[in-house]
């Protein structure tokens, strides 16, 4: 059979159902294969879009995404989402055309070093150089994305080379062996970070985007309750914690609360769970939780110690080594009262420094409220995407996450355009589920077309803009740092996002009135097909509280 | 601590954490990888994007011929070592990593040097190269090309003797190292 022929059976055998992508000259031979393969495709409108959607549906869904372009222009438009799906560690399968074999490294028409370009951004990549390594890599590239520490794979496959005909037989394994994960945690360190947690009395757990990469979120609440353990998450790690809970301090972070910023600041034992101690969390680093020992549990070796050394390294799968913890934890009887200090100390924090806005008096739309009201109007129960900026910052305060894969940011890379097209991957992957995306008027724009894909295809994806005329989280900076010289900020009251929206085929909605906001928004949850709400919200409000860049949690302002 | 009802004491003044150290000595990595396109880029891109600095890299085949050895060394003091060791871990065309430690290791470097050598100087430096068993690969009327082998130190301290002949160029392979003993490297 032809080697596209034989893919497509590799995409059903991996139990793909969807892939998002669009056609070009050097993959027109896939495209042939997908024309009776029964796989559901979606035509995407720009290659970005459609690598986000495929991050969106694996944040979503827990599987493997699957994204196509054609050779270079095709493959470099999957840059930022290939990029931006390793920072984030999502599984995403990258298939992307290239030129014929006799073409390769002439400058031949729509010619691009594919593998080169994204080497340093994928967790592994294939250039494919005979048609029968085909099958074969495609199912250790989604074995490679899955497992371990997920992230995105490539697989470059030459225009002759996927239409030649191989002897198909399916793969049943794969062998990789340069690739073997740790999943089980060493006992012996288990044991010590279970005693460490009995003798701390200031401990906090700093849990990411692990706990909910390794569907470990149950365990991790079930180590919280053990004790009265306060915990915090990452921005990545929102939803692998209930929000409304006793022991939640919020997220913690450049603009996270600051109970959970002070917490971390005078913990005596942080326990890390598939976090990675970024520079948005530590803020300045040397002075970064001066007085605490550090657990650090995580499936990549490579991130115990990168930023912060630690003391009771645990390499492993959390879903592996949180359930033996907490029993490890049960067995040492710890003196039960000793963190009653440590929570008044934290109730204090909480009960002076509550996040909180100065809420307007008339009818104007503050953003911290639209939120508050996207929250009331979607009973909490939906799943968000956001882009990159001031937005996604309040939606992460004030859109309390009580379940993983309910929040779906690009925390890592900070890809403005994520939050529309990971909207719309999501959809895909849970067409019954609510799914909005909250975005910003600057973001949202990088990938609108997307909109288009969406009537199509009757993805019925509801965006809330919250449209301040700026590039916000720029402007705040400025304002702050940069003695309010707005240079290239003001977007102006373009475009008309409701007209454009009918444009795309979709709904436009401007919504302007606070008192009307939640019932407006509930309408416009209930209608049907993709829905494009402009909600206009003060201009100039500020992200808080906030630690400024290189400087330590002690110094937030706002 | 001695909290009460606390079976096992630790006390967490007594964890010390553990990584990230500078040991402020050479390092040798004997580094197998698969024999496949890329593998080189894929370490050396490595090594630039985190800002490691490889002092010397030799490349070639081993017993296996799916298998490439390379041999690179850096610098302890610059670096955290297990660090650059677990970055390069996850480039799944690695297969081991050893960091040999200098008194369990042969290293051989094998290097080339041009001196200007005329009737003058000639027997001076032909005693130098005697010394160090260094052998004369190419002789002519004004200068004689040396071959030397041995570790990079040995190929140091040749280099600053025989450069106030008149070095006119020089060509280093960089380190490859094994494993003393029986065991595999």
């Amino acid at each position: 059979m032809r080697a596209v022929d034989a893919l497509m059976e590799c995409l059903k055998a991996e139990g793909v159902d969807v892939v998002f992508g669009l056609p070009g000259g050097a993959n027109l031979p896939t495209y042939d294969a997908f024309y009776d393969a029964g796989i559901r495709h979606i035509l995407v409108r720009h290659e970005a879009g459609g690598g986000h959607a495929a991050e969106g549906y694996a944040k979503a869904t827990g599987k493997v995404g699957v994204s196509l372009g054609t050779s270079g222009p095709g493959a470099t438009n999957l840059v930022t989402p290939i990029c931006d799906a390793m920072m984030d560690s999502v599984p995403v399968v990258f298939l992307t055309g290239q030129v014929r074999t006799e073409l390769l490294g002439t400058d031949g028409f729509q010619e691009a070093d594919t593998i080169g370009i994204t080497m340093p951004i994928v967790k592994h990549s294939f250039m494919i150089q005979h048609p029968l390594e085909i099958p074969r890599s495609v199912h250790e590239a989604f074995h490679l994305a899955r497992t371990g520490r997920p992230g995105p794979v490539v697989v470059d496959i030459p225009q002759d080379l996927s239409r030649a005909d191989i002897p198909y037989e399916p793969v049943t394994d794969v062998h990789l062996p340069g690739y073997q994960p740790t999943i089980e945690g060493n006992q012996k360190q288990i044991r010590l970070a279970a005693k460490a947690l009995a003798n701390s009395r200031r401990p906090v757990i700093y849990a990411g985007g692990g706990i909910i990469n390794a569907n470990a979120a149950v365990e991790l609440t079930e180590l919280a309750t053990a004790d009265r353990f306060p915990v915090t998450c990452t921005v990545m790690g929102l939803g692998a914690f209930p929000a409304p809970h006793d022991l939640w301090l919020g997220m913690l972070g450049m603009h996270g609360t600051r109970a959970a910023n002070y917490a971390m600041d005078e913990a005596d034992l942080i326990c890390a769970i598939g976090a990675r101690f970024d520079d948005r969390i530590t803020g300045k680093l040397a002075e970064f939780a001066p007085r605490a020992k550090f657990i650090h549990i995580d499936i990549d070796p490579a991130e115990i110690s990168k930023n912060v050394p630690a003391h009771i390294p645990i390499v492993g799968d959390a879903k592996n080594i949180l359930p033996r913890l907490t029993a490890e934890y049960r067995a040492v009887s710890a003196d039960p009262g000793r963190l009653e200090e440590w929570w008044s100390r934290i109730h204090g924090w909480q009960e002076r420094h509550p996040l909180r806005y100065d809420d307007s008096k008339d009818s104007e739309i503050k953003p911290q409220y639209m939120i508050e009201a996207l929250y009331e109007a979607t009973g909490g129960d939906a799943i968000v995407s956001s882009d990159v900026g001031q937005h996604q910052m309040w939606a992460a305060q004030y859109f309390h996450f009580n379940k993983p894969r309910r929040w779906i940011n690009s925390g890592g890379l900070g890809t403005m355009g994520f939050g529309l097209p990971a909207a719309m991957g999501a959809k895909v992957g849970c067409p019954d589920e609510t799914v909005v995306c909250i975005a910003g008027d600057g973001s949202v724009q990088m990938n609108m077309q997307e909109l288009a894909t969406c009537a199509q295809e009757g993805i019925a994806i509801k965006v809330f803009i919250m449209n301040n005329g700026y590039l916000g989280m720029v402007r705040q900076w400025q304002e702050l740092f940069w003695d309010k010289r707005y240079s290239q900020v003001d977007t102006g009251q373009f475009p008309d996002f409701v007209s454009l929206a009918a444009a795309y085929g979709a709904t436009g909605r401007r919504f302007e009135d606070k008192k009307t906001l939640v019932s407006d928004m509930k309408e416009a949850l209930a209608t049907e097909g993709p829905v494009l709400v402009d909600v206009r919200v003060t201009r100039e409000e500020n992200t808080y509280p906030m630690i400024p860049a290189g400087k330590p949690a002690r110094d937030m302002v706002g | 601590m001695g909290e009460p009802g606390t079976q096992e004491l630790l006390s967490l003044d007594e964890l010390e954490a553990a990584g990230s150290v500078r040991t402020g000595r050479k390092h040798i990595l004997s580094i197998l990888v698969e024999n496949k396109p890329g593998v080189l880029t894929r370490i050396a891109g490595l090594f630039a994007r985190r800002g490691f600095n490889i002092d010397t890299l030799a490349v070639g085949p081993t017993d296996e011929e799916r298998l490439s050895r390379i041999t690179l060394t850096l610098d302890g003091a610059t670096h955290p070592i297990d660090q650059v060791t677990k970055q390069m871990h996850k480039l799944v065309n690695v297969l081991k990593i050893r960091d040999l430690e200098p008194e369990e290791a042969l290293a051989r470097e094998l290097a080339l040097f041009k001196v200007s050598a005329d009737g003058a100087n000639r027997a001076e430096v032909m005693q130098v190269c005697e010394v160090f068993r260094a052998k004369i690969v190419d002789l002519n009327r004004r200068s004689l090309t040396v071959e030397v082998t041995g570790t990079c130190e040995k190929v140091d301290a040749f280099e600053r003797l025989i450069r106030p002949f008149g070095l006119i160029e020089m060509a280093r392979t960089g380190e490859i190292a094994i494993a003393r003993g029986r065991g595999e490297t």
